[in-house]
């Protein structure tokens, strides 16, 4: 059952797709179509900026004037940090809440990314019976609310004695599957049907197929999937705290950010500064990751 | 972490090394078995199961030690602050994914190719890796409110704007049904940089024979976009719709933490969970729930209509 | 939550840790510090008081108790400290989780079978609520004699339910305080109001020095409204006495009777009176959207006198502000009709065991003594913490505010009550009364909302 056929056909289809992007098109050049994009661009950013600014003024500067009133101003302050990165949260310091984020992010990644893969690629092209309503029924969970879910599922995982994070690894991924199986499954359709069907003349089965015509086209899209899953569980709090509890041993560091502001939340303004604390990783990954997904979620249709 | 990241993909690997030694038309059945099994066991135990324990617990009372049949359900349909929860819900719905969408999309359009694009998609994207906790502060000094008065100052920017153009400033918060818009604008906000960025990428795959031919018939700029852009991405703009459509759905955090769903901002997500976790009516709650179930079946038929018309093709 | 006015220094340890500081405070007691101590010997501690925990509940040495309650960093760190000596002495050790979405998130754990062995409950309802659900367990004999002894039978019984006494209090609040300036009362001559009526003629004198006198605000997320409870409960409890408070509280009379209209339109003359607020943030319903924890800054730029909030709003002035009679900032009590009548509304927390396990039974017990009492006020230098356990000597807290509370709660003639809307079902208490409330203070009329919240009331 092995030939060379299926990955002789893999790099055609990448040299296609690579030469129809270094081709280049020309793109829409207007001086009013890179304004219009400026101004997108300033409104979407400057919220942000206000509270970066906002993260290194004074608490009564905060209270008293707009940020902006700083930039004429300027009075600025590394308290907010010293304090934020200076706390301990039930005896445990940021750095192992951060430890804790990895641990549970890494998983809960890379878990649903592989089993929505083989899914999407099962729903999209092997025939089966119940194939279409399993896809949808599947699709539609999507809408099930989180909490909905959690009693039931917490009352499992403390009768099967489960590690706090397996649970919190498993219910990530269970929650995260619906959206990526139909994401990676509007992906997979757009791979063309004559390469799959190549691979199978050529006696690939369906394992084979996967890994090597599909996966490797999936590249970008599971990149794409990936970023946002990772974004999903890195800000997630509720998950972590219902399933592995807010102790500095497994709780990530949007619990201790959480807490931040106090059991009254007296220092709320400690929060601009945590959550650019907070947000440094997920930029970090999502510049490492944008030139994998820069052709992108759907970059493999090379259908006409 | 790594060892069970190692021991997962291992058991993922030998259980395809064994689906791949059967092969024949039967070996099918084994293979979709293999493929899809482990991702239809985890959402039935872990989606599935509670679904359907919502749904009895939707027809029962608040403690779940009887039936009330209809009752739950005729409350969420005739109470008024019910109702006013189900008309800011869908205009939650009806308005997020499309403006959404089309900043993303006109955004997409705008940058492709433009020297500084990767810089110019990050900022796009900014909003989607802050929390929300971060996004609520972040919003809070876009709408808070100060009075005019002596010498107080504005801290927040829309009201400090209004001031520097000589109007009064506003509650954008408190005054209905405007305020809504306020909070919408929010989740526009976190989720353009989604849509922008799955566009982006099917935007680059129009192949450049169809745009060259277009441009020899003379079709350029507005034209461009509107015959050959967008039904050439029209599957990628369905699965932002969809995507953004039900995370509106779902989200509770923004109405939450800034009105808390009063003066009139309330919305089904959050509505849910206040009675099913704050106000102890498990069964109120649960029939909210299932009324979330119920709202996005007009998007999965969409979906269904659009899987069947592209299989036709 | 600690004053602002010791700061300065726990920046100045900033990145280094605040661990510095709290080993220099811990050490005052011969405690541990790290909290994870429980080795049982060694540096020294006088555990003379602590033997009656090992005889009585023997075999206890080198178990864990877990405890979950909604005090988080750095109002826990006094906890951790606290019972540090009985963690070394008992060789018990104690794993302490703070968690600010508790009060969710323990009904999910209760119900899912994963409940701590603690928990630390902040209302009544939710404490009746826990108990519903089967998990939790009564408190043992050596328990219920320490609250005997320390604690006045109301306090018991908002541990109790239905006659059957679960939960010892541990923390209290005062919630019937009136922020004020002692400078600017000093400056323009007022005096602390002695009556309700004195009160509203010191607000009629403000006005006519041409200021706006009270200032509020009730915005506080999903829990927004929960300060115009506050105020109405406080009404309530002094236009018709303890009495009638708790059969309102009980729904034995309608919360749209005449005895509840009467307090929320006495609230409504200094909230909804357009002349007396909304002092530094605009009109009335600025009060819906200024955060509780903004609400009363204007008194420090003077743009406001008045402020009713629990006493620890402490915390919420800004960083160097002296919070004392004769500082930047105090409270005085919110007085009852006559000099005489002393009304007191408050809070607390209660402590809750899912198990009774030696261990567990002993550390419930040791949190209900004076002995505890006394460690958690040594272990809260900056203050921010009372209690109403009668054991707790006052000269032990060190801040001025939380002196005064203790006082008040631990004054013969004063009647404590604890805040009503934490005693009422959740679709009222935690829903149906802050959302009417809101709306109250945006325009709805007081029938409207007295009658929206009866309408809210469950069946049953």
């Amino acid at each position: 059952m092995t030939t060379s056929a299926p990955t002789a056909v893999v790099p055609s289809v990448a040299r296609t797709i690579s030469t129809t992007a270094s081709r280049g098109k020309k793109r829409l050049t207007s001086p009013w179509a890179s304004l219009a994009a400026v101004v997108i661009a300033v409104l979407w950013t400057l919220p942000t900026l206000g509270l970066l600014v906002t993260s290194f003024r004074e608490e009564t500067d905060i209270r008293r004037t707009g940020w902006w009133t700083a930039l004429s101003d300027p009075t600025f302050t590394l308290d907010n940090y010293r304090e934020a990165l200076g706390r301990e949260s039930g005896g445990g310091g940021l750095v192992d809440y951060l430890v804790n984020s990895f641990v549970i992010t890494v998983p809960s990644v890379v878990i649903p990314m592989v089993l929505a893969a083989l899914a999407a690629y099962a729903f999209a092209w092997i025939h089966f019976p119940g194939r279409d309503f399993l896809f949808i029924a599947v699709f539609a969970l999507q809408i099930v609310p989180i909490q909905v879910t959690l009693i039931p599922l917490l009352t499992l995982f403390v009768q099967g004695d489960v590690g706090e994070f397996v649970r919190i690894w498993v219910a990530h991924s269970t929650f995260a599957l619906p959206l990526a199986v139909f994401l990676l499954h509007n992906f997979m359709r757009d791979v063309p049907a004559e390469l799959i069907e190549a691979a199978r003349v050529d006696g690939a089965g369906h394992v084979k197929t996967f890994f090597s015509v599909v996966l490797p086209l999936m590249t970008p899209a599971l990149a794409a999937f990936g970023i946002f899953q990772f974004l999903w569980v890195w800000n997630d709090l509720l998950v972590a705290l219902t399933f592995a509890g807010g102790t500095p041993q497994t709780a990530p560091m949007t619990v201790a950010l959480a807490n931040l502001s106090g059991t009254r939340g007296t220092d709320w303004y400690l929060l601009s500064a945590g959550a650019f604390i907070s947000i440094v990783i997920p930029v970090v990954v999502f510049l490492a990751l944008q030139r994998y997904f820069v052709r992108g979620l759907l970059a493999g249709s090379v259908k006409g | 972490m790594a060892l069970a990241v190692v021991v997962f993909l291992a058991l993922i690997a030998l259980v395809l090394f064994l689906i791949g030694r059967i092969s024949g038309r039967r070996g099918d059945r084994a293979v979709a078995l293999g493929f899809v099994g482990p991702t239809l066991l985890l959402v039935a135990v872990g989606l599935v199961y509670p679904a359907l324990r919502t749904i009895l617990q939707s027809f029962q009372q608040a403690d779940g030690s009887g039936f009330v049949g209809l009752d739950n359900y005729q409350f969420i349909f005739t109470n008024s602050d019910q109702l006013t929860v189900l008309r800011n819900t869908a205009l939650w719905v009806v308005v997020t994914p499309f403006v959404a969408t089309g900043i993303g999309l006109v955004y997409a359009v705008l940058i492709d190719r433009a020297r500084v694009e990767a810089f110019a998609k990050a900022l796009i994207f900014l909003p989607m890796a802050i929390s929300f906790v971060g996004a609520s502060i972040i919003w809070k000094f876009v709408y808070e409110f100060r009075p005019e008065q002596g010498n107080i100052q504005q801290i927040g920017l829309l009201n400090q704007v209004l001031v520097w153009l000589g109007f009064s400033p506003q509650q954008f918060l408190v005054n209905a049904p405007w305020n809504t818009l306020f909070l919408i604008a929010v989740m526009i906000w976190v989720q353009a940089g989604f849509a922008m960025t799955v566009l982006s990428a099917a935007i680059k795959a129009i192949p450049d024979d169809i745009i060259e031919a277009a441009r020899l018939d003379g079709v350029s700029g507005v034209g461009l976009f509107r015959h050959i852009t967008v039904p050439s991405i029209r599957p990628a703009l369905v699965v932002v719709l969809t995507t953004i459509g039900i995370a509106t759905l779902k989200v509770f955090d923004i109405v939450r933490t800034m009105t808390g769903g009063q003066f009139d901002t309330n919305v089904v997500a959050n509505e849910f969970y206040t009675q099913a976790f704050r106000a102890d009516q498990g069964g109120i709650g649960a029939a909210l729930a299932v009324v979330l179930f119920a709202l996005v079946v007009p998007i999965v038929a969409y979906n269904i209509r659009q899987l069947r018309a592209s299989e036709a093709r | 939550m600690g004053s602002r006015t010791n700061r300065p220094a726990a920046l100045a340890a900033g990145v280094l840790g605040l661990s510095l500081v709290l080993t220099a405070c811990g050490s005052d007691n011969g405690g541990d510090d790290t909290a994870s101590g429980g080795s049982g010997g060694g540096s020294g501690a006088d555990c003379s008081a602590y033997e009656q925990y090992t005889q009585d509940f023997p075999g206890i040495d080198g178990k864990t108790v877990s405890v979950y309650t909604s005090i988080v960093t750095p109002e826990d760190q006094p906890h951790l400290d606290s019972y540090a000596a009985f963690e070394e002495c008992t060789g018990v050790d104690v794993q302490y989780e703070g968690d600010k979405a508790f009060e969710a998130q323990v009904l999910v754990r209760a119900k899912a079978g994963n409940a701590p062995d603690i928990a630390y409950v902040p209302q009544p309802g939710l404490l009746q609520q826990l108990v519903a659900t089967g998990a939790a367990v009564p408190a043992p004999e050596q328990t219920a004699a320490n609250v005997d002894e320390f604690f006045g039978e109301d306090w018991k019984g908002y541990g109790s339910v239905d006659g059957q006494f679960y939960a010892a209090p541990l923390g209290a609040n005062v919630k019937s305080f009136v922020w004020y300036s002692p400078s600017e009362f000093e400056d323009s001559g007022y005096e602390v109001p002695t009556t309700l009526d004195e009160l509203k003629s010191l607000t009629d004198q403000m006005v006519a020095d041409g200021k706006v006198p009270w200032c509020a605000g009730i915005a506080s997320g999903e829990a927004t409204g929960w300060p115009v409870t506050d105020w109405m409960e406080d009404m309530m409890l002094r236009l018709n006495g303890p009495e009638v408070y708790d059969q309102w509280v009980n729904h034995e009379i309608p919360f749209n009777g005449p005895e509840s209209t009467a307090a929320l339109d006495a609230v409504g003359e200094y909230l909804k009176n357009p002349e007396y607020v909304n002092g530094g943030y605009g009109d009335v319903t600025t009060i819906a959207t200024t955060t509780f924890q903004d609400g009363g800054l204007p008194i420090i730029d003077g743009a406001c006198s008045l402020h009713r909030q629990a006493g620890f709003y402490a915390a919420n002035w800004p960083e160097g502000t002296e919070v004392a009679e004769d500082g930047d900032v105090f409270a005085f009590y919110l007085p009852g009709q006559t000099a005489e009548d002393r009304p007191v509304l408050g809070g607390g927390e209660f402590v809750l065991a899912f198990d009774d396990r030696p261990e567990v039974q002993a550390f419930q017990t040791f949190l209900s003594s004076d002995t505890w009492a006394n460690e958690k006020a040594i272990a809260t230098p900056q203050g921010g913490w009372v209690s109403a356990n009668s054991g707790l000597e006052v000269d032990n807290l060190v801040s001025p505010i939380d002196q005064l509370s203790a006082e008040i709660l631990q004054d013969p003639n004063a009647v404590f009550r604890f805040d009503g809307s934490d005693q009422m079902p959740g679709a009222v208490g935690a829903d149906a009364f802050w959302k009417q409330a809101t709306n109250w203070i945006t325009g709805q009329s007081t029938q409207e909302t007295v009658d929206k919240i009866e309408a809210a009331w469950p069946a049953s």
